[in-house]
């Protein structure tokens, strides 16, 4: 997963994936296989948990392409998946960690 | 209130099982799975069927649930128990077959060190699973596996693994309420404006065409669709998952659809100008070149699962529901037809490009022999295959009339599953004779499984098309590879005959009989398992093919 610079982010259409998920170990990877096995690329990922922590907030950035209805769907299916978001590009979630690239 | 129960968690997991309604399961111990077979051995509701394989205990348990529609469970300890039951989790995904599997782990204070047969299983199984489970500690147990009851029979039906580590499996929890048993969860009612445009579709169609896929036969949904087809006069074709919805003599059936489905039938699709997908998921050995597939079609796409609406073909109306309810709230809305029109051409398509079956009343042939069990048996019979040239003939041949008759390896198509899975079918429904179609390939990835059968005495017949060689392959090196026939020819041959003696069945060879039919007739009615050995040519294909990447309509052959 490559990190991003803001002159890439303006470059390429992106979106980000907004998802609440059950807080335990695996869930990530149930969540990154998904797009590893039909070679999708993330292009950023920020986990934190939310609250008392039982639950977490996992903000993805992607490229768009044809795919990603599709992925988006398959991201709903998981079962410690309890809900997604989708974002444009513009969202400052990935925007404000930018000095952290540099 | 009850009064508080200490119990070990294996002691949980196996009481667990038991109010499931679990009453066949299938297995092999070892060292990380231990005290839950310790705790099984005092279970007087459980019989536990000891496979010689992992691999074989799984398709066992797929027997079992693809013959009832319930869960059915399968156990193996950890590392290489575990690893040798992927094969048959990923099978069970692929084809929406319900099945909770149980691994041992390590002890948790030892996983992540590569302890003894120690493996990622719960990272392994993460793709070919619908959900997996490492438990944490004894009391998440109650939770977990009528939770993994639950997920694999919901919405679309599917693998759930519960990887339990041996510490949690020794470790005491007190109990004082048990969960209730996990069932499948309500799926919501269909939108019904769409439902509404899906009807009005129906009906203003001049040459529609039904697609039954796998969904209709866990859905319950056959008897529904068939309804749907005669009220609206709809031609009806089916995958090989979905094979039995309709039965073969209906009017409206078309058979199989796809790669070796009969010239009429993808002939038929290709006019089309309304596919109505129903629990079908546009697989390619269905569709061929997507680009090609019923390319004047509006489609309707019905699934309980919303993740095939528009995957690989965008339909105009797409429809997530559980497909039994999404017809049941169609049919008053569809008008009836005759479709006098339509259904001529699709006769006159039929009698042009019919399936041909040379050989037919020949036993010795692949469609001869395949015919001649049919005639032995009657549609209580359950039909299992392997995978080859052997499945494609009895998926064309053979007269399927019932859902839930045909098991067969679908979307993974793993050779060794039709074996164990009659072993399981014939465990779970023991008043019916339970067929296996094999080939000399197939049969020897789960041959193992020769002896559970005879130990089990089920009432299992093997029925094994030698062609000594692996078929599709040698029918593709000679289709599409220039003859060049490579590593798809055997060289050895085992005496099979002798191999089912020596693991304790009783066995016939057709080869040495005169009369093949009475012979047939008589194993297939003497109670137990048999192998039944018949040779053929290894120059028989399976007609008519469509060559991987083409369209339908450019089948070769047949």
């Amino acid at each position: 997963m490559n990190s991003i610079s803001g002159t890439e982010n303006q470059a390429l259409a992106r979106t980000v994936l907004e998802l609440d998920v059950n807080n335990h170990p695996g869930v990530m990877s149930h969540v990154v296989g998904l797009f590893s096995r039909r070679a999708y690329n993330v292009e950023g990922i920020l986990v934190m948990p939310v609250g008392k922590g039982r639950t977490s907030r996992i903000w993805l950035l992607v490229n768009e392409d044809e795919r990603l209805d599709q992925m988006v769907k398959q991201v709903e299916k998981l079962e410690d998946v309890l809900s997604v978001r989708r974002h444009g590009a513009e969202h400052e979630v990935f925007v404000r960690l930018e000095e952290f690239f540099r | 209130m009850q009064t508080p129960e200490t119990l070990t968690g294996a002691q949980v997991v196996v009481r667990l099982l038991e109010r499931q309604g679990v009453r066949t399961l299938a297995g092999i111990p070892g060292g990380a799975i231990l005290p839950i077979y310790d705790a099984l051995s005092q279970s007087a509701r459980i019989h536990h069927v000891l496979a010689r394989h992992e691999q074989g205990g799984g398709f066992m348990a797929q027997g079992i649930a693809r013959t009832t529609g319930v869960p059915a469970v399968c156990l193996a300890s950890s590392g290489p128990g575990a690893t040798n039951l992927l094969t048959a989790i990923a099978d069970a995904k692929l084809d929406s077959i319900p099945l909770v599997a149980i691994t041992g782990q390590v002890p948790r204070a030892m996983i992540g060190t590569d302890a003894f047969q120690e493996v990622d299983t719960y990272g392994l199984s993460i793709p070919i699973t619908k959900h997996n489970f490492l438990v944490g500690s004894a009391d998440e147990l109650l939770e977990i596996v009528p939770g993994a009851f639950r997920i694999a029979a919901s919405g679309r039906p599917g693998p759930v693994l519960i990887d339990i580590p041996k510490d949690v499996q020794n470790q005491l929890v007190e109990v004082s309420a048990w969960p209730e048993p996990g069932v499948a969860e309500h799926v919501p009612a269909p939108a019904a404006e769409l439902i509404e445009v899906a009807a009005a579709m129906i009906n203003e169609a001049s040459r529609p065409i039904l697609y039954l896929g796998g969904g209709v036969v866990h859905s319950g949904a056959a008897l529904g669709a068939v309804s749907l087809a005669e009220k609206a006069s709809l031609p009806t074709v089916m995958t090989l998952m979905a094979l039995g919805a309709m039965p073969v003599e209906h009017p409206l059936s078309l058979g199989m659809l796809g790669m070796h489905g009969a010239r009429f039938t993808n002939l038929a699709l290709d006019e089309c100008d309304l596919l109505i997908a129903v629990g079908a998921r546009f697989d390619d050995r269905a569709t061929g070149k997507v680009a090609g597939f019923c390319p004047q079609a509006k489609i309707v796409h019905i699934d309980i699962d919303p993740s095939e609406l528009d995957k690989i073909k965008t339909a105009h109306v797409g429809i997530a529901g559980d497909v039994r309810a999404v017809l049941e709230m169609l049919m008053p809305r569809v008008d009836t037809q005759q479709r006098l029109g339509w259904l001529a051409r699709v006769a006159s398509l039929k009698a042009a490009h019919p399936l041909r079956l040379p050989g037919i009343d020949d036993p010795r042939t692949p469609y001869g022999l395949i015919r001649a069990v049919a005639d032995c048996l009657d549609d209580e019979a359950t039909i299992t295959t392997d995978v080859g040239q052997h499945q494609m003939w009895v998926a064309q041949a053979y007269p399927l009339r019932r859902p839930r008759q045909w098991l067969t390896s679908g979307g993974l198509g793993t050779m060794g599953f039709g074996m164990p899975a009659a072993i399981g079918a014939a465990l779970a429904e023991p008043e019916r004779t339970v067929v296996c179609f094999t080939g000399d390939g197939s049969i020897l990835m789960n041959v193992q499984e020769l002896v559970t059968a005879a130990e089990e005495n089920v009432n299992v017949k093997i029925v094994l098309m030698n062609n000594s060689s692996l078929g599709l392959v040698f029918q593709q090196q000679t289709m599409f590879y220039g003859e060049r026939i490579y590593a798809s020819k055997f060289k050895g041959m085992p005496d099979f005959p002798r191999v089912a003696e020596g693991f304790g069945l009783a066995a016939v060879d057709l080869d040495g009989e005169s009369d093949p039919r009475a012979a047939l007739a008589a194993a297939l009615s003497a109670r137990g398992p048999v192998l039944i050995h018949a040779s053929i040519a290894t120059t028989e294909q399976v007609l008519p093919m469509v060559p991987p990447g083409a369209a339908n309509k450019d089948m070769i052959g047949g």
